[in-house]
């Protein structure tokens, strides 16, 4: 494992390098990615006196794709969860060791979360819309960091509707309530509102598990479009997912990061056994 | 177990099942039916010529005209009673001594008796009391009177070992050979053109004041002041229970005196309501000094502590029935907890928290003891919003139980006891039923 993160760890030129060779011509270099804007140093989750999540050590660069994958109750969600603090809302969860984003600790002292989870925004398993009109949704968030204008508003609902590619199929019906959307629309309304409060980092925990396998393309084009743009961490167990939409994936296994290497790399020439057994499907 | 006794099974669930509905709804109407028959008649009534004399004189109500037609019909039709008992009386003084003694008792009961039924005779002095100042008003009424006119209740104590019964005596036998014996006859078959029965609608009843302690008039007071006393405990409690269930819910620690916190409050909801009566007394009166003595605002203060508790518990329940999902999409979004629970989890536990705070309100409107040492009183006028500092107030709950127990006149005012209950029944229903009909729209809404 630490072989893998010092892969990651290398210089940036050494970093290009790497991706050269093997990601796919069209995910090659992106201007003003790839430097580290998640690192972990040490990084344990603890729910009371069990550690859900042990001495992580890794960077996440900046820009590109990196999905996280590995069995059930791996702590794949937890060390998500982790990055924009919405494990706070578990009293018995504790962190040690660091947690650095843009090199300030996500979880020093003085970190205001509310400011953190405004730049580092999350869609979730399942979705999950407000019991609002799809623009009020969409608006929740910059209505909550002070954005009244209207005409503002409905740029920032266009836009971000555009992003998520879902402004044509409910441009004529925004003042609707958005539980009458289907559930793959209702994933990438939830993405669009993340969207709209413009993060810096995407999370997103399994986002395609409860859709069906159209919806699921619609959400994968939809990370390519976002790609080199924000900052995206996908957990998935899904092999062929990560492996599509990603640029560098890590792969957990009772807790511990066992491998965290380009993607390509990672699903061709595994360092470790583990992850090749993995892949391989040889357990789950 | 096999198919056959599987269906039996089921069928026979839904066969209790249904049974057990249709029970309570028969028992609902066993109850309501009296309630809704016997309270209609405070409105729906035949009403005497007397009815619309007092309409006009205290309220200045009908058509005058009209009213004036009536009374010379009436009063024709009773002048030729009055002139039998002239022509008696004088008769009477040409009576020997002794014979005069032994009709002047029997008479006087006839005297009093036509009082009680058309009102004073004419040319006498108006009584204080408007009760006094009317014959019948309401024909049922004049029914009963009209017997006792006709009948003198005798009792049967010929057998000592039963209770006495009573037997009518017919009046008119005991004035027989004088020229009063034609006036029973004569008032029996005009008693219609003397007082002139028509069915009346007396929608009066729900926006008038009472006149002379209920004997007549609405009941007006009485349902403001149940307005005013729930109303403001709803001021007081919902805003209150609400914040304290946020409290519960978001921000206390589970610990010692958060579990504490929580039994206080389930007992609360399980005090006795007299007990918060005696407890508004001793605090809002006698410590605090909220008032005088007994005021609206010490009456509503009292039932807020009563619904309080119950408030609380279930705007907690509705809090806790938000999805976890909304509280993370919100926070994700770099929402604060303060605002996500304002913008997020109170509107989608409106619904719930709503359905508490009515049925709450419902039961601040029912309950009777709280308010008996802090805001009731039995007769008062209708109050003015900027009174209820220092003001007592009629309320229903607490007037239906003084008329029917404590009232000089309980048995003559019946209606208007059956009159309040329903008022009371029908306030409470429609509040129930505005609860449901919010919760629907709301829930619909967020259903989308
Ligand atoms: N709220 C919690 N309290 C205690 N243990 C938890 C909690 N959530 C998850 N866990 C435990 O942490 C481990 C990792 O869980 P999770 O991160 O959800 O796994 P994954 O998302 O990879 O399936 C599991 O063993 C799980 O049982
Ligand atoms: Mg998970």
């Amino acid at each position: 494992m630490q072989l893998s993160a010092e892969a990651i760890e290398t210089p940036k030129t050494a970093q290009t390098a790497v991706r050269d060779i093997y990601l796919p011509p069209e995910r090659k270099k992106i201007s003003g990615g790839g430097v580290p804007h998640l690192s972990a140093k040490n990084f344990s989750i603890y729910y009371g006196e069990f550690e859900a999540v042990k001495k992580v050590n890794a960077d996440i660069l900046s820009k590109y794709v990196t999905a996280i994958i590995g069995p059930s109750g791996c702590g794949k969600s937890t060390f998500l969860r982790s990055i924009n603090r919405m494990n706070d809302l578990i009293t018995s969860c504790h962190t040690t060791g660091a947690l650095l984003f843009d090199g300030e600790d996500v979880y020093g002292k003085f970190t205001d979360e509310v400011l953190l989870r405004k730049k580092i925004g999350m869609v979730f398993q399942k979705p999950n819309p407000f019991p609002k009109s799809i623009f009020d949704n969409i608006a929740y968030g910059p209505r909550l960091h002070g954005v009244k204008d209207r005409k503002t508003l409905d740029g920032i609902v266009e836009t971000s509707l555009r992003k998520a590619a879902l402004w044509d199929e409910v441009c004529d019906r925004l003042d609707k309530n958005a539980l009458g959307l289907s559930g793959g629309q209702q994933q990438r309304l939830c993405v669009a509102r993340t969207l709209a409060v413009e993060p810096e980092i995407l999370l997103l925990d399994e986002p395609t598990s409860a859709l069906d396998p159209k919806a699921t393309a619609k959400i994968e084009d939809l990370i390519q479009e976002l790609r080199g743009s924000y900052t995206i961490m996908i957990v998935t167990h899904n092999m062929q997912q990560a492996s599509r939409v990603s640029d560098f994936t890590m792969f957990f296994y009772e807790g511990v990061l066992v491998e965290h290497a380009p993607t390509a790399q990672l699903f061709t020439k595994p360092k470790d056994r583990m992850t090749e057994d993995y892949i391989t499907g040889r357990f789950s | 177990m096999n198919l056959g006794t599987r269906k039996l099974l089921d069928r026979s669930f839904t066969a209790l099942g249904v049974g057990s509905i249709v029970i309570m709804g028969m028992m609902l109407l066993v109850v309501l039916m009296p309630i809704l028959s016997n309270g209609i008649t405070a409105n729906v009534f035949r009403g005497t010529i007397e009815h619309r004399k007092l309409l006009y004189n205290e309220f200045r109500r009908g058509d005058h005209a009209e009213l004036q037609r009536q009374i010379a019909e009436s009063d024709a039709a009773r002048r030729k009673a009055y002139a039998m008992m002239a022509a008696f009386e004088a008769e009477m003084k040409l009576m020997s001594e002794e014979k005069h003694a032994g009709y002047q008792e029997k008479y006087d009961q006839v005297k009093s008796a036509m009082k009680a039924l058309l009102g004073p005779v004419p040319g006498e002095e108006l009584p204080e009391l408007t009760r006094f100042k009317y014959g019948q008003t309401r024909w049922s009424k004049a029914e009963e009177r009209l017997h006792e006119l006709l009948y003198e209740k005798q009792w049967d104590y010929s057998n000592p070992d039963v209770e006495a019964k009573e037997y009518d005596v017919s009046r008119a036998a005991s004035f027989q050979g004088t020229s009063l014996v034609k006036l029973f006859p004569y008032v029996e078959s005009n008693i219609d053109r003397m007082l002139l029965p028509e069915w009346t609608v007396y929608w009066g009843f729900i926006t008038d004041s009472s006149i002379d302690s209920h004997m007549f008039g609405g009941i007006w007071p009485e349902i403001q002041g149940t307005i005013f006393l729930a109303v403001g405990a709803m001021l007081f409690a919902f805003p209150l229970g609400v914040i304290a269930a946020v409290y519960f819910t978001e921000y206390a620690r589970e610990g010692f005196f958060n579990s504490l916190l929580r039994s206080a409050n389930s007992t609360l909801a399980g005090v006795p309501s007299i007990v918060f009566g005696l407890f508004g007394l001793a605090f809002f009166i006698n410590t605090l000094k909220v008032s005088e003595s007994k005021s609206v605002l010490a009456g509503s203060l009292t039932l807020a502590i009563m619904i309080l508790p119950t408030i609380i518990r279930s705007a907690e329940e509705a809090i806790l029935s938000v999805p976890k999902t909304y509280r993370e999409a919100s926070l994700s979004l770099g929402s604060s907890k303060w605002n996500t629970i304002v913008t997020v989890i109170l509107p989608a536990a409106l619904p719930g928290i709503l359905t508490g705070g009515v049925i709450s309100l419902g039961r601040a409107a029912g309950e009777t003891a709280p308010i008996i040492f802090t805001a009731a009183v039995s007769v008062g006028s209708a109050i003015g919003l900027a009174d209820v500092f220092s003001s007592p107030t009629p309320a229903l709950s607490w007037n239906i139980y003084n008329l029917a127990s404590e009232h000089e006149a309980a048995s003559e005012i019946r209606h208007v006891q059956y009159g309040m209950v329903l008022a009371l029944v029908t306030i409470v229903l429609m509040l129930n039923l505005s609860a449901i009909i919010l919760r629907a729209r709301i829930s619909k809404k967020l259903k989308g």
